[in-house]
């Protein structure tokens, strides 16, 4: 069971009162009519799924109804972080120049 | 029918079997041969549960293509052929999925007699329950279905499902009232680890080297073609590599510089306690999210949803145990007081469509067999036998023709989710 920190409502709570929102920060094509079917097969269907630490989205359905990203270490489940989607996509964006995507 | 490849010290008969009481049953030849990673293999097969391991059978039976080797990181059978319901059934509702499943349950029917091997398959019949009016026009609809591709199927009404499953609660009172269901009288169990056993026992009698304990950690590619593998026992060179690696595709996959459609979740199941038995059938239901079968054990045996989150961990979270076992009480209320044994989680990978990707990659010599998610048990013979025919010929057999890597982007997805049993 997780217990996620939510940055709206400034606490942490469990799980039960998220849902899960999938890999987050994915780019969305900027020319959706321009990019060819692999391309957007990509955006659509194609996930990173690596193994140790991820960028994930939940949604905080039972409580704030806001939408935050969690930085898990997906064996292990220790949550590193979380952050508002803006918030994130600073330290997102500096982790991936680190490391090019992989951790 | 008969598995000529064993001779007839080798052979389990009933034969051998009062030859070897004489002696104590002290004297049995060992089931299968030790073997150590050689440098070079025609093909290899990274995974070694009932999926690799069939397809490195079939491959060694029915395909001339040399030398083969299965590499597991592990022991054998000791990942999600370890971890699953056993479940077996074939009831999909679009025509390839159906086909391909069908296929497999065809092959199950006369396992134990082509491997030589009891695998306690055991057909008992599967119900998928109705609560509702949308469930029981999708049943009706699966029924009619698989009716035309000449698979066994039927829909009864409740009082039908109370005379044949007498202990599930059919009355009106229980909160979700049970409308009627599908049944597949061909369905059933079978055991996961005598299947294991049975495939590399077999496979590994025509000549196959099962290597565990040997994890792939790097992929060699040079020219757009597979050309070896970097693993914990050294490097070895490969001519075609076939990856049936279950929760660790991707992993596998970022190796190799690919992208799957795939997510990893951990899937949970648990077991009773042994008692005497009251289930000779299989039960499931989508709308309570609930499955469960009686072993030959006697234990309850109960799958669980999948967790929604990602996790490579093998355990997943208590409140969809509870979620689980609450439904299991709602049918079959006197199981109120049954006490759990033990409980496991293994990690299924999903796809976008609930069905699975056998298939050829942008890489020559590199095959993917995949995406089974929480239904891979059920396909085991039916799985090893297209992907071997697939890797032996370089194209798909027939049956896994529509089960490609390029239908995420062409489109042409084989919707499984309703028929798939587990939701994701």
């Amino acid at each position: 069971m997780l217990n996620i920190y939510c940055p709206y409502c400034a606490e942490k709570r469990d799980e039960q009162e998220f849902r899960y929102a999938g890999e987050a920060y994915i780019a969305r094509p900027e020319r959706p009519d321009e990019v060819s079917d692999e391309e957007w097969g990509d955006y659509v269907f194609m996930r990173s799924n690596h193994k140790g630490l991820i960028w994930e989205q939940w949604e905080h359905v039972a409580g704030c109804r806001k939408v935050v990203v969690v930085n898990r270490h997906n064996v292990s489940n220790v949550i590193q972080a979380t952050y508002t989607l803006i918030g994130g996509k600073e330290a997102f964006l500096a982790r991936e120049q680190t490391t090019q995507g992989v951790v | 029918m008969s598995s000529e490849y064993f001779d007839k010290k080798n052979r389990y008969s009933w034969k051998s079997l009062l030859k070897n009481s004489f002696s104590g049953h002290q004297n049995w030849p060992q089931a299968r041969r030790m073997a150590t990673l050689q440098s070079q293999y025609d093909v290899i097969i990274i995974g070694g549960g009932g999926h690799g391991l069939a397809t490195a059978y079939y491959l060694a039976k029915e395909h001339n293509v040399g030398k083969i080797a299965v590499l597991e990181k592990g022991y054998l059978g000791g990942g999600n052929t370890a971890r699953n319901t056993t479940l077996v059934r074939s009831n999909y509702l679009w025509e390839d999925a159906a086909n391909l499943f069908e296929h497999s349950l065809k092959l199950w029917e006369g396992l134990s007699a082509d491997l030589n091997f009891n695998t306690f398959f055991s057909q008992r019949g599967v119900f998928n329950l109705g609560h509702n009016l949308q469930d029981m026009r999708d049943i009706e609809r699966r029924v009619n279905a698989n009716t035309l591709l000449g698979i066994d199927a039927y829909v009864l009404n409740a009082q039908e499902v109370q005379d044949k499953i007498p202990i599930l609660d059919c009355s009106k009172r229980s909160r979700y009232p049970i409308l009627g269901a599908s049944w597949q009288p061909r369905g059933g169990i079978a055991h996961h680890d005598a299947v294991a056993r049975g495939f590399a026992r077999a496979a590994s009698h025509l000549g196959v080297d099962l290597i565990e304990n040997c994890e792939v950690i790097g992929m060699d590619i040079a020219e757009g073609r597979i050309q070896g593998l970097e693993t914990t026992h050294g490097y070895v060179k490969a001519n075609q590599v076939g990856v049936v690696a279950a929760g660790h595709t991707s992993v596998l996959a970022n190796m190799a510089g690919l992208r799957f459609p795939i997510e990893s979740h951990p899937l949970q199941a648990f077991v009773s306690e042994s008692m005497q038995k009251v289930l000779d059938t299989v039960v499931m239901s989508n709308a309570v999210h609930g499955y469960l079968s009686q072993s030959d054990k006697g234990e309850l045996v109960i799958g669980a949803g999948i967790d929604s989150h990602l996790g490579y961990g093998q355990r997943g979270s208590p409140h969809l145990i509870e979620h689980t076992a609450a439904a299991i009480k709602e049918l079959f209320p006197q199981f109120s007081r049954v006490r759990m044994n033990r409980q496991w989680g293994g990690i299924v990978d999903t796809t976008p469509d609930a069905s699975p990707i056998i298939s050829k990659t942008p890489i020559k010599g590199l095959y993917f067999n995949c995406g089974w998610g929480t239904g891979g048990f059920k396909a085991t013979p039916g799985s090893g036998h297209v992907f071997a025919h697939t890797i032996a010929h370089d194209e798909p057999h027939p049956l896994n023709r529509a089960f490609t890597l390029e239908r995420f982007s062409t489109g042409r997805l084989i919707d499984e989710h309703g028929a798939a049993g587990v939701a994701h």
